[in-house]
């Protein structure tokens, strides 16, 4: 009996050890979500969706880094999204057993862990050195080149979860691979790849220093791609350093917006996956 | 343990296709000199065996001894690995299909399978036989629902299915996902269907509807079925080939290897003295 008490006792001490560190954890997260709903929470109000971002000491509102993040994110999804999506494809299905694969899994792996404010630099080598200015595209691209990464993982974790009966059951009804891959496949994959869309979305939508040097921030409501283009974290990181109490609380209720988007979206990835596995 | 309890254990009777056996008629497919390999792997020596037209032979063999990988080389289902290759000859119609050049998915399409393992297409039931369908004909939406309601039919599962078609295939229980899977084999009108131990994951029900149905599939094509359960080879099939480690042991028709086997390892095995 003296063994056993002494394994209880170990199993209560690691007990105890594994919830602290779990209380640890969620506790800063929720000081975190608390304090941003606390400070965040008062400046919302209508204003916030229809007007521009504001001179210090004047009125006004986030619409324009709204809309040019929705821009910028959107363009990076459509950009990375198909990109990712078809290396993925080739790594799970065309190309599962060559060599190439591995070296593009490693090289993805790197660039998953990639800090994204390198990403923001190198996009600015490329596009707006030689063009002379800042511009959307060039944080929608800097945006798409973090999506690329998250994609290819998922969607080549996903298609290889796919049991490799099916696709054996697939061909054997001399179906061409193409139709294994679009049809099958990628069905059975679905609710997994659709989850990886939307892990990207949030991964990016909160990114801030590979806007810095490419789509860099503008004033004034604008949807010209050409043109620097405003966007929530760049103009939260702006106002929140500023000495301006109103452009602070702005920036508290910008955050708090990138965050709850990111959540609902979190949540819907979340409900995807399980819908994905029951049915 | 002698013939005699062999037959006292089963009540099914073990000779089941007599008449119908000592009648090869013409020969589907030939398997001259077969060697099969998974990497540096011998799975297949020298395998020679034919498959008769319209006939059931049972392929049965302690496991590994190479029966599925036989079955997987008929339809060329191993080409989807790269490191597995396939030597020798298996004449399609006297056609060889191991041969350069070889159209695979027309080749499936006449050679289909039905896997150990059920396997419905994350799709409705309806869309799980209309998929394949669509592959090689093209119908009119009444035709194709003939050619759906047939396939279920033939698999004797329309009835269980018939007011659900829009349900997910993967929604039916074991023996019926399976019975979709052979119904989307028979949809395609294949010439030779090969069965990779159907019923392994079934109950003894479910078991008996697949046996009832290759009974009546027989009539239009030539079915090769591998299968660990051996009253299931003596009740289904015409002839019966015993592989074991990889090497085709005796071949012949289903009455004759189980009741006067030539080879002592075939004798021990359906005795159940090994395997």
């Amino acid at each position: 009996m003296d063994l056993y008490a002494r394994r209880k006792l170990r199993n209560r001490i690691v007990l105890g050890l594994s919830f602290g560190a779990t209380g640890l954890g969620l506790g800063w997260l929720v000081l975190i979500l608390g304090a941003l709903v606390f400070r965040g929470a008062s400046g919302l109000s209508l204003q916030v969706f229809t007007e521009m971002t504001p001179p210090p000491g004047a009125d006004g509102g986030l619409l324009n880094p709204i809309v040019g993040s929705l821009i910028l994110t959107g363009l990076a999804v459509l950009i990375g999204t198909p990109v990712g999506i078809l290396a993925g494809t080739y790594m799970a299905e065309y190309g599962r057993f060559s060599k190439l694969t591995q070296v593009v899994r490693f090289i993805n792996d790197i660039l998953l862990s990639a800090p994204s404010i390198v990403i923001g630099l190198f996009v600015y080598e490329v596009m707006v050195a030689p063009l002379g200015h800042f511009s959307g595209t060039a944080g929608a691209v800097a945006l798409a080149v973090l999506v690329v990464p998250v994609v290819v993982r998922t969607t080549e974790d996903m298609l290889s979860l796919v049991p490799k009966e099916l696709r054996e059951a697939a061909t054997a009804l001399g179906m061409p691979r193409a139709y294994v891959i679009g049809k099958v496949s990628y069905r059975a994959a679905r609710a997994g790849i659709i989850t990886g869309v939307l892990l990207a979305i949030a991964r990016i939508s909160g990114e801030t220093a590979p806007l810095l040097f490419t789509a860099l921030n503008n004033q004034f409501f604008s949807v010209n791609l050409n043109a620097p283009m405003a966007s929530l974290p760049a103009v939260i990181f702006q106002f929140a350093l500023s000495p301006y109490e109103d452009w602070q609380r702005l920036a508290w209720t910008g955050a708090l917006i990138i965050t709850m988007a990111v959540l609902a979206l979190s949540i819907i990835a979340r409900a995807l996956a399980a819908s994905g596995k029951s049915s | 343990m002698s013939m005699a309890t062999l037959h006292n254990q089963t009540p099914v009777p073990v000779v089941a296709h007599t008449s119908a056996a000592t009648d090869p008629g013409e020969t589907k497919i030939a398997v001259r000199n077969l060697n099969f390999y998974y990497g540096d792997n011998r799975a297949l020596k020298g395998v020679d065996v034919m498959l008769h037209a319209r006939k059931v032979t049972a392929f049965i063999g302690p496991s590994g001894c190479g029966k599925s990988t036989l079955l997987r080389v008929l339809n060329r289902v191993y080409d989807l690995y790269p490191n597995q290759r396939a030597e020798g000859e298996v004449l399609l119609d006297g056609k060889n299909i191991l041969a350069p050049g070889q159209d695979l998915n027309l080749l499936r399409a006449r050679v289909g399978m039905v896997f150990q393992k059920p396997t419905p297409f994350p799709m409705s039931i309806y869309e799980n036989i209309a998929f394949g369908v669509r592959l090689y004909d093209r119908l009119s939406k009444s035709d194709l629902d003939a050619r759906v309601e047939q396939a279920l039919r033939r698999a004797a599962l329309w009835e269980e299915v018939k007011d659900k078609l829009s349900a997910n295939g993967l929604s039916l229980s074991g023996g019926q996902q399976q019975r979709l899977c052979i119904a989307r084999t028979v949809a395609v009108k294949p010439e030779v269907i090969l069965l990779d131990e159907p019923c392994s994951a079934l109950d003894p029900i479910a078991t008996a509807k697949i046996e009832e149905l290759i009974d009546e599939l027989k009539d239009d094509y030539t079915i090769a079925i591998v299968t660990h359960n051996m009253q299931q080879a003596a009740r289904c099939s015409d002839f019966t080939a015993f592989m074991y480690l990889g090497e085709l042991v005796e071949f012949g028709t289903t009455s004759k290897m189980f009741t006067t086997p030539s080879d002592r390892r075939t004798q021990d095995y359906i005795t159940g003295r090994f395997g």
